[in-house]
């Protein structure tokens, strides 16, 4: 079993023709994903990667039957493409994009809540069932197999995180990048919940970082529903007050909130250890198991 | 992305805001020059991008000329919170009886702007929220809609601004949703807003930043960016267009993807050095972009060794140890110590092509974060 993404997905790759979307597409398809077409304006008829491209979602969905896309689109037309998706009713899709101005999302995220259509990221590195299938950017070589849940707001970070449960012979059911921004579809509650259902998946690693209050809400939600044992870890102790580490969403406000202290406490609260390297977060999943 | 006040507030201007009468002065004599048009009172305003000028000593009060020359030369120049500052505001001092608060902002959380308003301006808002959050009124906008006017005038009526001014309150709150909208703002106040005796309403201070994302398509405001650099490194940053944050320690940072730098980051504290900066190289970075981390990094006087983590997802290894050797190969002896660590994609083939006479190596983070440590440890000692 698995979240979200599996054998049976049929994915639509809008901005196949570009570079970064040419060359994701045939690593997802070398990975096992079952790409089935790719949509750009004004490429209909064209094939890349060695699937057909369609001038819009809409009819790539028609005539591959996709049920989820994934976006390889520049940040200025982006937002565009997210609607386009989520117009066309897909089950999911999943904007890889870093660099979608902040008010295009707020917008964005309104026509979300009118959909069924499930969003991630954007400014993440997708989404991987090992051994079934890949949605993104990650490096799928480094994930196996297994029943250890993960979701996190980076993708090196994820990474890293990986390598550590994958060398002690750690697999993984799904795991997640929800993305770097202030403003993201699927929230770390949406990944944990879904993580809590699904019966293969024993324990789950939540990677969070400074700003905002996602990770606090979402140690209240682990520490009322949950069974599935939590890891947790939270990048960005050093980080300044006022000051954007590399993430759009990535900031301590002035005042002090969106702190690591904060979000390590309320985890801790929650009863989910937080390691202090990568390394304490894989002992910690190890002892779950 | 900041602007300054004396930005802000032509922008605010500009767009029919009252604003008090002001020149910018980079001189004790330009500032003299500057109260001598305005007349007294003046205040003279230090233009640093830090919050609590007043407190800090950057916000002068002159009544006559000698006090005028007196601030002027003590605040030009001055440090204040870690900046030089370089130039001053100087603006007619406005006979108030009440303050306020207006801003707007975006509500991650909601995913949606949100208008406030407070009758406690004039003080650190973040305190109000902190310890008296019903002094704030709130009015979430749908962002697809747009601001109906009326929820301007709605929160100003709910914070209990006086009836007499509410309107030109909310028509100031109204403009100030249009800037942020049209300029792609991520936050914009005016603390305080200002009420005369003769009951006129003026934006006393200005805070604007813009999305950094958006500026691809705000020309005018993207150059008020290059204006707004403060640092050397960090315009050298933002030139090779790095995510780069300047730190006080002397251990050199530089990784790839955000969450992964912050932990390499937080490492090296952990482990008992001192960060000297964020530097993130983002994703797929090729070798030149590679060199140019290092250049930034070997440019900080602060820094006595640095750790160059990757993990390869789109970022590849070999391309990482190529612009490794080039940056190193230029230098007759390496300027301080530089502990490499690759992992993830084409890390194998990275790992033969390095050049290790000129760097040390270490294969996980936590050991290569503990030699950079050390390393740097044995410089200072």
């Amino acid at each position: 079993m698995s979240i979200f993404v599996d054998d049976d997905t049929r994915v639509v790759v809008q901005g196949i023709t570009g570079g970064e979307g040419k060359f994701h597409a045939e690593q997802m398809i070398e990975y096992g994903t079952n790409v089935v077409a790719g949509a750009v304006p004004g490429k209909g008829g064209q094939e890349a990667a060695g699937v057909p491209v369609y001038d819009t979602v809409d009819e790539a969905v028609e005539a591959e039957d996709a049920d989820a896309s994934v976006i390889f689109v520049p940040p200025a037309f982006a937002a565009d493409a997210v609607f386009e998706a989520l117009d066309t009713d897909l089950d999911l899709a999943v904007a890889i994009t870093e660099g979608i101005p902040t008010q295009d999302m707020a917008k964005v995220n309104k026509r979300l809540s009118e959909t069924d259509t499930r969003l991630l990221g954007p400014n993440c590195p997708g989404i991987i069932t090992p051994g079934e299938a890949k949605l993104g950017i990650l490096p799928g070589n480094i994930f196996a197999d297994g029943n250890v849940g993960l979701v996190s707001r980076s993708g090196t970070l994820t990474y890293q995180v990986v390598d550590n449960l994958t060398e002690r012979g750690i697999g993984q059911t799904t795991a997640i990048g929800i993305g770097g921004d202030p403003i993201i579809g699927t929230s770390f509650i949406d990944a944990l919940e879904a993580f809590e259902a699904d019966d293969e998946t024993d324990a789950v690693v939540m990677c969070g970082e400074i700003g905002g209050e996602d990770e606090e809400e979402a140690a209240a939600f682990i520490g009322e529903h949950m069974d599935t044992p939590v890891a947790g870890f939270i990048a960005g102790r050093t980080a300044p007050p006022g000051k954007r580490m590399g993430h759009a969403g990535a900031i301590v406000s002035g005042s002090g909130t969106g702190t690591a202290e904060s979000k390590i406490d309320a985890l801790n609260d929650a009863g989910v250890p937080v390691g202090d390297t990568p390394e304490e977060v894989a002992d910690h999943v190890e002892s779950f198991l | 992305m900041k602007l300054h006040e004396y930005q802000a507030k032509s922008i605010f201007a500009d767009a029919g805001i009252p604003v008090p009468d002001s020149r910018l002065a980079t001189t004790v004599e330009e500032a003299l020059d500057a109260v001598d048009e305005i007349g007294y009172p003046a205040a003279i305003k230090a233009q640093v991008h830090v919050g609590g000028r007043g407190k800090a000593g950057g916000i002068e009060i002159a009544t006559d000329r000698e006090e005028a020359e007196e601030y002027a030369e003590r605040i030009l120049g001055m440090d204040l919170k870690g900046y030089t500052v370089e130039k001053v505001l100087v603006e007619s001092g406005v006979d108030f009886v009440d303050e306020l608060y207006v801003g707007v902002t975006m509500d991650r959380g909601e995913g949606e702007p949100v208008l406030m308003v407070s009758t406690e301006g004039g003080v650190d808002i973040e305190e109000v929220a902190a310890e008296n959050p019903d002094a704030i009124a709130r009015e979430h906008v749908d962002p697809a809609f747009g601001l109906h006017p009326y929820q301007a005038r709605k929160v100003v009526y709910e914070a209990g601004v006086d009836a007499d001014v509410a309107l030109d309150v909310a028509s100031i709150l109204s403009t100030l949703y249009d800037l942020y909208e049209d300029s792609d703002a991520s936050e914009i106040e005016v603390n305080p807003v200002m009420i005369t005796s003769d009951r006129d309403v003026i934006a006393a201070d200005a805070v604007m930043n813009v999305d950094e994302d958006a500026l691809f398509r705000q020309p005018e405001l993207a150059e008020m960016a290059e204006e707004s650099y403060e640092d050397d490194l960090e315009r050298k940053a933002g030139e090779y267009g790095f995510d780069y944050v300047r730190l006080s320690g002397n251990v050199g940072i530089i990784g790839n993807g955000a969450g992964l730098v912050m932990t390499t980051l937080d490492l090296v504290d952990y482990y008992g050095g001192k960060p000297a900066n964020f530097l993130d190289i983002g994703g797929g970075a090729k070798a030149d972009r590679v060199a140019n981390a290092l250049d930034m990094v070997f440019s900080d006087p602060n820094v006595d060794s640095v750790v160059f983590n990757i993990f390869g997802g789109i970022t590849r290894g070999d391309e990482v140890a190529k612009g490794i050797n080039e940056a190193l190969e230029q230098f007759d002896e390496i300027p301080k110590k530089v502990v490499v660590r690759l992992a993830g994609t084409n890390a194998e083939e990275g790992m033969e092509i390095l050049n290790t006479e000129l760097v040390e190596v270490e294969e996980t983070l936590e050991d290569a974060v503990q030699r950079a440590v050390a390393n740097a440890e044995e410089v200072t000692q």
